[in-house]
């Protein structure tokens, strides 16, 4: 008996040291000058984070993610983890529904007068009043296409379901990213919830199941790189870094509309730094800071100061910088609620 | 007979090239002078960008200081651990031997689970230690598993002796029972080591904020794609674990000729 009373004394008092060193180290945290971000994999200079660090004095602790949903569960099961984060648009939007975000206190962010406001315009759409939100990248979705094996100019949709391009197209390999092309060839929003609309959606994709040569998701890159199709659905932030690849490539946003994407930093409703996580969405969207990160990342930056100090072969390119007509053209995904979210994932498996 | 043979042989060359092929594309796209997943030509870009990259260098650090830290702490718990189980005997030893078991055949979804929850429920906020404390929880088992047989087979009368001819119990330990054990001891650990190296799931559900050990980070960088500097990293790991094994095994060839 007093062997096991000894053993759980000392599993306890080792517990406690260690509860004891974690509180310091928290406490720790929380006095000194931090700031806890929270970004995609890959998604920064990391000088930038160095030299933010130098200016300010401030402690950055970085971390990534790898999906919107990865970083929700976290945030949501403690909102004070992270200080930063940068998710997606139609996550941002669902954070917003659920209190996890903090607003933003834009007169220590003067930097945000950087940004372009047709973008601030389209970022309303999922944080209305634009309380919320610095844009840091944005993108469209289109067809990736390789010249030497299609002759004609690409400008619809339509081509995806054309007979002579059998098994030499790639389709995304994701729910909303596939209804969204069916929905916009239809003339839907691709936010639809209406039943009848997705019902057309899904046999459209139907029909087109046999003309395609495979689904995917990163591999759509290095497939058109390699010649392996004609024509690939694809996110316009790869386009720069295939047609560097294979200058066959050429991109184009169907006009019939498409899908626009805006990730951009949010602050966390639990942020224990709050004037730090200010000063670190300021210092991103100064110019040259933006330059920097878009240089690395090499997706499109809203930063109109920056844009002025880009090369013009880049910026005269429609598919890295879309112009405001391209744009008014597409739609930005919405967060319709489990329920629908659930339909468009019936409807989907039905297709393939 | 000799047809017997020449299928032997090309089964096993087959085999060999099944295993090595994937880990000799990866070693030779380390040197890509382009990012994608065509050659280019010969280049140490990636390996340049490697070594001046500190988010990789500090998931790297971490989790080799994981790594020895857990196995040797696991270690020296485990051979504890063996050194009471092989006192016991009969239906004692064989539970604990399986109580032993269950925690490796366990999913490690539960194990990573289970171990965020006894954090939260302790106050424990996630960060190194946990990741550390994890580690070895996860670890000990291997340990005891190689070491036991080990034990097993020590003869127990040279300990007796050692006490009989004046050693006290602990110096008898040191002298006869810990050398015979070293190999096992060595082989544990090393296995610890490889599998606090390599882990994920576990590592997942018990790191904190702006800790990254490698398996995590990469993960993380599944968006945008893999980049070829993790190529570079993979290779230095794979050549160094080579260096490692070579080291290990030649001297035993020497002391086996002497035998």
């Amino acid at each position: 008996m007093r062997k096991k009373y000894l053993v759980i004394t000392a599993a306890l008092s080792l517990s406690l040291t260690f509860a004891g060193c974690s509180d310091s180290n928290s406490e720790e945290a929380n006095q000194g000058n931090v700031v806890k971000v929270y970004n995609w994999g890959d998604y920064i200079d990391e000088d930038v984070i160095a030299q933010f660090e130098e200016e300010t004095g401030i402690d950055v602790i970085y971390d990534t993610f790898s999906t919107n949903e990865e970083m929700y569960a976290k945030i949501a099961s403690d909102p004070s983890l992270y200080d930063v984060i940068c998710p997606s648009d139609y996550m941002i939007q669902k954070m917003i529904e659920n209190n996890l975000l903090s607003e933003i206190n834009w007169d220590n962010v003067p930097n945000i007068e950087n940004i372009d406001s047709l973008m601030m315009d389209r970022v309303s759409d999922f944080d209305p009043g634009n309380k919320y939100t610095v844009p840091y990248t944005y993108g469209t979705v289109g067809i990736l296409y390789n010249t030497s094996m299609v002759d004609e100019e690409i400008t619809s949709w339509d081509v995806l379901w054309d007979e002579t391009y059998k098994n030499n197209i790639i389709m995304q390999d994701s729910v909303r990213d596939a209804f969204a092309v069916a929905l916009k060839k239809l003339g839907y929003s691709l936010n639809s919830t209406n039943e009848h609309e997705l019902e057309q959606a899904k046999d459209l994709l139907h029909e087109q199941y046999p003309l395609v040569k495979a689904y995917a998701i990163d591999e759509v890159r290095d497939k058109m790189i390699n010649g392996a199709a004609a024509l690939g659905v694809i996110y316009s932030g790869e386009y720069l870094y295939c047609s560097e690849e294979n200058p066959d490539l050429a991109y184009v946003v169907p006009e019939e509309g498409s899908n626009l994407w805006i990730d951009g930093w949010v602050i966390t409703s639990g942020s224990k730094n709050k004037e730090n996580a200010e000063k670190w969405l300021d210092f991103l969207a100064r110019p040259e800071i933006a330059l920097k990160n878009f240089e690395y990342i090499t997706y499109s930056t809203p930063n109109v100061a920056a844009q002025e100090m880009i090369d013009e072969e880049y910026l005269e390119d429609p598919a890295v910088f879309p112009d405001e007509e391209i744009i008014n053209r597409c739609e930005i995904f919405q967060y319709l609620g489990q329920e629908m979210e659930d339909l468009y994932y019936e409807m989907w498996k039905l297709v393939k | 007979m000799k047809f017997k043979r020449f299928f032997s042989q090309i089964y096993l060359t087959l085999i060999f090239i099944f295993l090595y092929a994937p880990i000799a594309v990866l070693i030779v796209f380390s040197f890509n002078s382009g990012k994608g997943s065509r050659f280019d030509g010969f280049s140490l870009r990636w390996y340049e960008e490697l070594f001046q990259s500190e988010m990789i260098l500090d998931a790297l650090w971490n989790t080799l200081f994981i790594a020895v830290t857990s196995a040797l702490i696991a270690t020296i718990i485990g051979l504890i651990s063996c050194i009471g189980i092989s006192a016991l005997k009969g239906k004692p030893k064989a539970v604990y031997m399986a109580l032993n078991n269950i925690p490796m055949l366990n999913s490690e979804l539960v194990t990573g689970l289970s171990l965020m929850l006894v954090f939260a429920a302790f106050g424990l906020t996630a960060g190194y230690p946990t990741i550390l404390i994890a580690h070895i929880t996860f670890n000990i088992p291997y340990v005891i598993l190689s070491i036991m047989p080990r034990l097993r087979q020590t003869n127990k009368s040279t300990y007796e002796a050692a006490i009989d001819l004046g050693a006290s119990p602990t110096y008898a330990f040191y002298k006869v029972v810990l050398p015979e054990l070293m190999p096992g001891i060595f082989s544990g650990f090393l296995l610890a080591f490889t599998m606090s190296l390599d882990d994920f799931i576990i590592t997942y559900f018990t790191r904190g904020a702006g800790i990254n050990t490698l398996s995590t980070l990469i993960y993380s960088e599944v968006r945008k794609g893999i980049k070829p500097t993790i190529n570079a990293l993979s290779t230095i790991m794979f050549v160094s674990v080579l260096l490692l094994l070579f080291f290990i095994n030649r001297p035993k060839k020497a002391t086996n000729e002497i035998l």
